[in-house]
């Protein structure tokens, strides 16, 4: 139904915005089958110290329609999706609610609105149940008393709703994986009973079998006549989920309103980046069958987690594996790099066996890990970008213990030029970088230790287009150096693109293994679900 | 903040009072400024007790006895600097150095230093200071025990065992050169304050110029990130408490000095003290960023203060209200200027 509307909503904005609060005026009944605007946004300023994060942003939303927001990690979306959720107030600008002003002061004003965000960074609290998490600042209670088994019912018939009758309510959110929080922290936006639902990349920690969850639920959602604003990096997703989008370059919006099944993707991109992307993956480089076999795994198995696994990976080479999120893919990678104890198996580089559990033993034999959550595993998010990539290397720089701080400086400075981390500088604290910068300062980190063996878990989440494709560059870049590199993606067209050689890890074992090329998208996803669905 | 909010905006107007107000916490943000805010409240400190009283302030004596008693807490402040720092916390240090002043004043222990050098009264306070900050380290790190929960449990225990070996009664130091030395003075500073200002100064070079400072900053700021980085955040962690004990060890040195006495009693409350100095010098309780001379600058303060306060002869009761007021200020203080450098 909301479908239909939207094919007659082509009306003016401001005519819209006149009408609605007209009808305010007379019966404020809230019939919420009009495709006028149920959120618009003018004019949106926003000012940080020393940065414009929003110069100008306007888009809006009508009830019913899923509004992609594209835009490269930079250009505005986060913040945007802030302003709108009351977690910052806007500089400049103005946000009609329904037709109304609306100004939420903060994130609870705009809840009580109807507009709920589900962030990047899932803010669950761990330690604490699903249910409890579900009515977390508007629990049910009956005289300051929580009423916890009409929260339990409810958390059920609502994780019923989202197609995940197997998360149990009493569990805690902690011991829950990233995928299933995730659906913890939709249902928390439905227990609010919003009219508006933000999803700032929901599918990045999603497999493909629950991204289509994710879609089913979407598509109830609007059904119903709430409106969706879903960001994401993959174009499939906006083409499948997607009824307009609306593009942001550097805190403006380039465009608004895009029909999403008929516009191009080129254009997409060119909207984004301001340039013409060609070919997303660099050229492959065949291997030497002679090069040197770099890292060797055998037998390696550990606890609940995986068993049997063999890779070796020559010098050169970039092998890939793919997997759904708890398959062990992750887990099998930290155990290579003495981040996990191992249970039995043996981990060699350069015919030198490694101690188990030890990561010091890792790095010291050539290995480096860009670790999945890179803001909780990898940096020192409020620390110089040049500490964070001298952390690893901190003994060369070292004479008797003292550091060299100059040298520290100039070699990062020479690395983060050459990857082009922007902006510039390397005293500028990591945390103020965008995703795609972020990523490169963790790499320089290996690069500049000149690893054997470099560990790339999930290298590209969030991480946008364009900086994406330069990160592909790099690991090619660091192979043709003869580096040998394991990529870890749930993104199988990412795997298959960028590795030589595709593992495809099943519930803990490896069940297949070949050269990426005599191998498509379907027959991996066909491997990686097998017995997965029964 | 948000990743979104690092945007190039070269063609922004920049009004001069938004560039005044930015200047202003620039000055605040950067290391010498961030120290200003303490020398401006230790000179209105003294200024203060020169109104109120006058010369017996002012005097040369009174400067020394105020630096004097700085000194040992000064030390074990220093030690403390580096593991808040590192993302730790220390109850135990009070207890620790009443427990290394015991054992470096009994009969025993005085009796072999008279018979050989009064150095080893110094080697067993430092010995017995590092053996339980080594034990504190041991049991956070690879125990992993809570930190707060580990320290408060050697907080009792240390001074449980003062207790026995002191059998409850001050012990009287008698040993020939620890006393001569100890009180003597270069160029007129009392050996005390030199020792306090070579710790001091150590301390940041440590912290700032080693690789082990860096270690810190890094275990402190991202334990999980320094650890898949390759940094044994084990070691470093138990490390750090040992540094802090063998600080105790050699406060507790001092204080035998001071006071010529070895006692359970000594080092009372020092742990809130001695993070109450940290935390008013700037360094975050919740690890990765440490300043040493803001501690410096927060035990002056401290002192400064309870001198004033005696001078003037009010309770040691209302020494310790103004004291918790002024951790209070600090402390909102801090969180104001961290909001405004927009981190």
């Amino acid at each position: 139904m909301a479908q239909r509307l939207l094919a007659h909503g082509g009306l003016n904005g401001e005519l819209a915005g006149a009408w609605s609060r007209a009808r305010v005026l007379v019966d404020g009944s809230g019939r919420m089958t009009v495709a006028a605007p149920l959120l618009e946004v003018r004019g949106l300023v926003k000012r940080f110290p020393g940065v414009v994060a929003l110069q100008g942003v306007d888009f809006d939303v009508r009830a019913g329609e899923v509004h992609c927001l594209l835009g490269q990690n930079g250009a505005g979306k986060s913040t945007l999706i802030k302003v709108l959720s009351g977690a910052h107030r806007p500089d400049e600008g103005e946000i009609r609610w329904q037709g109304e002003i609306a100004e939420f002061g903060n994130p609870t004003a705009a809840m009580r609105s109807g507009v709920a965000a589900m962030y990047q960074e899932l803010d669950l609290v761990a330690g604490l149940s699903v249910a409890d998490n579900v009515f977390l600042g508007h629990e049910l209670s009956t005289m300051g008393f929580t009423r916890r088994a009409e929260a339990r019912r409810r958390t059920r018939a609502l994780l019923d709703r989202l197609g995940h009758r197997d998360i149990p309510p009493d569990r805690d959110v902690g011991r829950l994986s990233v995928a299933h929080q995730q659906v913890v922290s939709m249902a928390r936006a439905l227990s609010l009973d919003s009219k508006l639902l933000i999803m700032d990349e929901p599918s990045a920690v999603l497999d493909p079998d629950e991204v289509r969850v994710l879609f089913g639920v979407i598509r109830e959602l609007t059904a119903q006549g709430v409106a969706v604003v879903y960001i994401s990096h993959r174009m499939a997703e906006i083409r499948e989920i997607g009824d307009r989008v609306t593009v942001l370059k550097d805190g403006r919006t380039v465009a608004a309103g895009l029909p999403a099944r008929e516009v191009r993707t080129s254009e997409l991109i060119g909207l984004m980046t301001g340039r013409v992307l060609e070919n997303v993956f660099p050229q492959r480089v065949p291997v030497a069958q002679e090069a040197a076999e770099v890292l060797v795994v055998r037998g390696l198995a550990a606890d609940g987690g995986f068993s049997g696994v063999d890779l070796t990976v020559r010098a050169g080479e970039v092998v890939g594996l793919a997997g759904l999120v708890g398959s062990g893919r992750s887990e099998i990678l930290e155990t290579v790099y003495g981040a996990r104890k191992a249970t039995d198996g043996t981990v060699e580089v350069d015919g030198r066996r490694l101690r188990r559990g030890s990561v010091g033993a890792a790095v010291r034999a050539g290995m480096g890990l860009c670790p999945e959550e890179r803001k909780s595993q990898g940096l020192l998010l409020d620390q110089a970008v040049y500490r964070n990539i001298t952390v690893s290397s901190l003994s060369s720089f070292a004479r008797f213990g003292f550091l060299d701080d100059r040298a520290e400086r100039t070699r990062s400075n020479r690395l983060t030029e050459a990857l082009d981390v922007r902006p510039p500088g390397v005293d500028r604290v990591v945390r103020g970088l965008s995703g795609g910068n972020q990523q490169k300062v963790v790499l320089a980190r290996w690069l500049l230790r000149e690893c054997r063996v470099l560990l790339l878990d999930e290298p590209t989440r969030g991480v946008d287009v364009g900086a994406r494709s330069e990160i592909y560059e790099l690991i090619r870049d660091l192979a043709a150096r003869g580096v040998a590199v394991v990529v870890v993606s749930s993104d199988v067209e990412e795997v298959l693109g960028l590795a030589d050689r595709v593992l495809v890890v099943r519930e803990g074992q490896v069940v297949h293994s070949g050269p990426a090329d005599e191998i498509d998208e379907s027959r991996v996803l066909d491997l990686v679900m097998e017995g997965h669905a029964a | 903040m948000s990743e979104d909010t690092v945007v190039t905006a070269p063609d922004r107007p920049a009004t001069e009072k938004n560039d005044a107000r930015r200047g202003i916490s620039a000055l605040l943000g950067s290391a010498a400024g961030r120290n200003t805010g303490l020398v401006v409240a230790l000179v209105l400190l003294c200024l203060a007790g020169v109104v109120t009283a006058g010369d017996r302030f002012a005097d040369l004596d009174n400067v020394l006895t105020i630096l004097r008693l700085a000194a040992v807490i000064g030390v074990v402040s220093v030690g403390m600097t580096f593991v808040i720092t590192g993302g730790g916390i220390d109850l135990s240090v009070g207890a620790i150095v009443a427990l290394s002043s015991v054992w470096a004043t009994t009969l025993a222990t005085q009796g072999i230093a008279n018979s050989t050098h009064w150095i080893v009264v110094v080697f067993t306070a430092l010995a017995v200071g590092g053996a339980c900050g080594l034990v504190n380290g041991v049991l956070i790190a690879y125990g992993r025990v809570v930190a707060f929960i580990a320290t408060l449990a050697s907080l009792a225990a240390a001074r449980g065992l003062a207790e026995i070996i002191s059998n409850r009664r001050t012990q009287i130091l008698d040993v020939r050169g620890f006393t001569a030395f100890f009180d003597a003075s270069v160029l007129g500073v009392p050996v005390l304050v030199v020792i306090f200002a070579v710790v001091a100064a150590a301390g940041w070079v440590l912290l700032n110029r080693t690789t082990f400072g860096r270690r810190t900053f890094a275990v402190g700021g991202n334990p999980e990130a320094a650890r898949l980085a390759g940094i044994d955040v084990r070691r470093h962690t138990a490390l750090l408490y040992t540094l802090l004990g063998l600080c105790c060890g050699l406060a507790a040195v001092m204080l035998i000095a001071r006071t010529t006495t070895g006692s359970a009693t000594h080092g009372g409350l020092y742990e809130l003290d001695a993070i109450a100095a940290v935390v008013i010098g700037g360094t975050l309780l919740s690890g990765g960023r440490g300043t040493i001379a803001g501690t410096v600058f927060g035990v002056l303060i401290f002192t400064t203060l309870s001198n004033v306060f005696t001078l003037n002869n009010l309770s040691i009761s209302a020494q310790a209200v103004a004291k918790g007021a002024i951790i209070v200020v600090a402390v909102l203080l801090q969180q104001r200027l961290a909001r405004r450098s927009g981190t």
